[in-house]
């Protein structure tokens, strides 16, 4: 493999790993529970993104677009799961910062 | 090179703005810059996928949920500008000293081209490879479905 691909692939690489990292972070300080499901959502962007330069890489575009796709699928399930039950849990509590959620403490 | 440093930039945006609404128009921007990526990195269909889905569907799901749940004062947002600034003041620090540290790294690739031409067209793979994909999709599709109305159905008994 050239000097040059290696490069191309390893600037993607840092990128991916710096909006990981600023997913990893908001899903970690944070206390509201909408923001954490927004964190999640960028590692999953970052993932993405990983999937379709590995198949760029290695020459298998459309093995890679179509485990992109199934990726996007489970994201959005996990994602509509996810707000609905931060919506009951607003329904509940009248708050979804999780400081102030009591009753779920374990 | 520049899109990779707005995709960068508008993901820190996201994490780092004190509106909730804002994070959501972040989080929109972030995945319209990663679809024109994904064009460039010849995957067009993953990229409408993402374009339809993770900027339209999602920002819409995020909105209505904000508008949903969040009540917010001027008073309240000034209390929480302060102590978002004093949580979040790492998280540019912490990416740059990432950024500069994996950059440094001087990393060489080594993959082997397929030895068979690879199948392409991403409707062929979908459809002759991928197939048992699909019932996945199907199947965690209609897990969703039934999670959301399990949730409303708890509603309509007042619990």
């Amino acid at each position: 493999m050239g000097s040059e691909l290696s490069q191309f692939f390893w600037v993607f690489t840092v990128a991916i790993a710096l909006v990981m990292i600023a997913g990893f972070y908001c899903l970690l300080l944070t206390y509201n529970l909408i923001r954490a499901l927004i964190g999640l959502e960028l590692l999953t962007k970052g993932m993405t993104l990983f999937i379709i330069l590995a198949g760029y890489i290695t020459g298998h575009t459309g093995l890679a677009q179509a485990m992109a796709i199934t990726l996007i699928v489970i994201e959005v399930v996990v994602i509509v799961v996810a707000v609905g039950v931060v919506v009951s849990v607003f329904r509940h509590n009248r708050s979804i910062d999780v400081r102030l959620i009591r009753n779920i403490k374990g | 090179m520049v899109l990779l440093g707005a995709l960068v930039l508008s993901a820190v945006w996201t994490v780092l703005t004190a509106r909730l609404l804002r994070s959501a128009a972040g989080l929109a921007i972030t995945s319209a810059i990663l679809t024109i990526l994904m064009f460039q990195l010849s995957a067009p269909l993953a990229a409408v996928f993402e374009l339809s889905v993770g900027a339209g569907l999602i920002s819409a799901i995020f909105i209505s949920t904000i508008s949903l749940t969040h009540r917010v004062t001027t008073e309240d947002l000034a209390t929480r500008l302060k102590e978002r600034l004093h949580r979040y003041w790492l998280l540019p620090l912490i990416l740059l000293a990432a950024g500069v540290a994996l950059i440094s790294i001087h990393f060489v690739l080594d993959v082997n081209p397929p030895a068979l031409p690879a199948e392409n067209d991403v409707r062929i793979v979908l459809w002759k490879l991928r197939h048992l994909d699909l019932l996945g999709q199907i199947a965690i599709l209609l897990a969703g479905a039934f999670g959301v109305v399990t949730l409303f159905k708890e509603w309509k008994n007042g619990q």
